[in-house]
């Protein structure tokens, strides 16, 4: 866990999933749960998609158009979703907004996704990072 | 003498203003411009001394304010070479574009007529033409386009047919920066009887206009894009047109009677169009930015401004590699660019930090792309209270672009 806290491996985290995003696909089923993110200020337009067996989630990917930081963040969530339960997304997800907006978080549970930790440093760029997250919330409370 | 450096003074918010820790250097002023003091004391006049309706008291201050607001009236036509009953006062350029659409689709056009736009318009002259097209079954085309991206009006004679009665053009685009030939699409126009709209969004606060030589019938722009308060914009239209022309707004105002059954009789032009209480402190606002930038100059101002471009596009394509410029010739503010395989959020985001405001994305403009080839840019868009050392910093922070990342670690 330490080492997310070097500004170079949490950068070359971003990075890495930015140039080589985890889960980027549309699949071809249609039995996928899914939204389409875009935003009337951004250019930011990315499709989520989740397959649910019972309470599980047994696939989620994305696809589509994203700046360097909604690309990376939504890489990240795909993997650390992937094969947990509804119950358990949700609450990685309100640990990862309680981070975002600078409240008490579990670090633990949120692996990689902490590199995003200062993003209430560029306010502007909080939809960048949360935008997978949120289409996630809307899929699960669907 | 223009003097930049000396100008600056006039506005509070280019004295010291920081964002990110680092002095302000605003370039996103195509989405709107900074207010100097004799505006903002203008505005702070009325709310203070007079504060009371126009048009409808019978004593002596409400009078006084009438008087006020007609004065603002007589300004800004003076400032485009029209008449004062031709300016109406809406609350920019979207209400203006608006109320031009359905007023023309309602009073001018039936089924099957053509209106040409283009892709590098606007939404807002885009969205209403859709909307009046769906319901009035009217024929939606696009002009083409030159490669910088401004009308290609030899296309456009080649395209028009017996059904086309509306060109709805920007003056310049707010992605392209190109000045249109308007003169020559007022010709073109004028011989097929076809109506001239222009959205003068990012013409009238940086270029002078005068709507009798671009010979338009209506030409719309915004207060706040040119040193004046938001919420108040102008419609020009050529009186004959306003006077045949169906109200989008309806209500107080606007009416000279009605009865039960629904008769209303409309007041002249240009009170027909300006229903509901004006926005009479954005008037006197605006009036005083008009002042203003005649004072200083339109001629001046364009002037200027081409040269701090052309010092930027110089500087950026010297010192950037990589950096690709989609509209290196244009003849305004404009600059719409990408760095070097950096997404344009990304980029915007290490100007941020690096305490400039520019703006990422399609701005407002989401055809564009069709034009472009890309799906999104980084426009920085200058006025006229910029400098060249802004330009030489924003310079320096564009070659840092790789570290984009850095506005999250530091």
């Amino acid at each position: 866990m330490h080492s997310f806290n070097d500004p170079l491996i949490m950068r070359q985290i971003i990075m890495d999933h930015y140039e080589h995003p985890r889960n980027k696909r549309t699949p071809v089923h249609l039995n996928y749960r899914h939204v389409h993110m875009d935003s009337a200020s951004c250019i930011d337009d990315i499709h989520l998609y989740v397959l649910m067996q019972g309470d599980f989630i047994s696939d989620i990917c994305f696809d589509g158009i994203g700046c360097a930081i909604s690309t990376a963040s939504t890489s990240i969530l795909t993997e650390l979703i992937m094969g947990k339960t509804r119950k358990e997304a949700l609450h990685i997800i309100q640990q990862y907004e309680a981070m975002i907006f600078e409240q008490p978080y579990e670090e633990d549970s949120l692996e990689e996704a902490v590199v995003f930790r200062n993003t209430s440093k560029q306010a502007n760029r909080i939809k960048c990072a949360t935008i997978g997250w949120d289409g996630l919330k809307r899929l699960l409370h669907e | 003498m223009f003097d930049a450096n000396k100008i600056r003074q006039d506005f509070p918010m280019l004295q010291g203003k920081m964002m990110q820790g680092k002095p302000l250097i605003y370039f996103d002023n195509a989405a709107t411009s900074f207010k100097p003091c004799i505006v903002i004391d203008a505005i702070k006049r009325y709310y203070e001394n007079e504060s009371v309706n126009a048009h409808r008291g019978d004593y002596d201050l409400s009078y006084e304010t009438s008087m006020q607001y007609e004065k603002a009236r007589e300004g800004v036509a003076n400032f485009i070479g029209a008449q004062p009953d031709e300016i109406i006062f809406t609350s920019g350029t979207t209400a203006s574009l608006n109320q031009i659409a359905y007023g023309l689709a309602n009073s001018f056009l039936s089924s099957g007529d053509e209106v040409f736009v283009s892709y590098a318009e606007h939404a807002s002259n885009l969205l209403p033409w859709f909307e009046q097209a769906k319901i009035h079954d009217l024929v939606l085309r696009f002009a083409p386009l030159t490669p910088e991206g401004s009308i290609d009006v030899i296309g456009l004679e080649k395209m028009i047919s017996k059904r086309t009665k509306v060109f709805s053009f920007a003056h310049v685009s707010n992605v392209f920066g190109y000045v249109n030939d308007l003169k020559s699409i007022a010709n073109l126009a004028q011989t097929r009887d076809i109506m001239l709209v222009v959205d003068g969004a990012q013409g009238a606060p940086h270029l002078p206009v005068n709507v009798q030589d671009l010979n338009c019938d209506f030409y719309a722009f915004s207060s706040h894009k040119m040193c004046g308060p938001t919420g108040i914009g102008v419609l020009y239209g050529k009186r004959n047109l306003l006077n045949q022309m169906a109200p989008l707004i309806w209500g107080g105002g606007m009416n000279s009677r009605f009865d039960s059954k629904g008769n209303i009789g409309l007041q002249e032009t240009p009170f027909q169009f300006e229903a509901g209480t004006p926005h009479i402190a954005g008037a006197y606002g605006l009036l005083a930015a008009v002042q203003y930038l005649e004072t200083i100059g339109m001629e001046n101002i364009a002037a200027y401004e081409r040269e701090l471009r052309n010092y930027a596009v110089l500087r950026l394509k010297e010192k950037v590699p990589g950096i690709i410029i989609y509209n290196e010739t244009a003849d305004t503010g404009i600059i719409t660019f990408n760095l070097s395989g950096i997404f344009a959020q990304d980029a915007a985001t290490h100007f941020n930090s690096n305490g400039i405001a520019l703006r990422a994305g399609l701005h407002c403009a989401k055809l564009s792309p069709q034009h472009l080839m890309t799906p999104a840019t980084v426009r920085a868009s200058l006025y006229f209270y910029n400098t060249f050392d802004e330009v030489d910093q924003f310079v320096e922070v564009a070659k840092r672009g790789g570290d984009f990342l850095d506005a999250f670690f530091q």
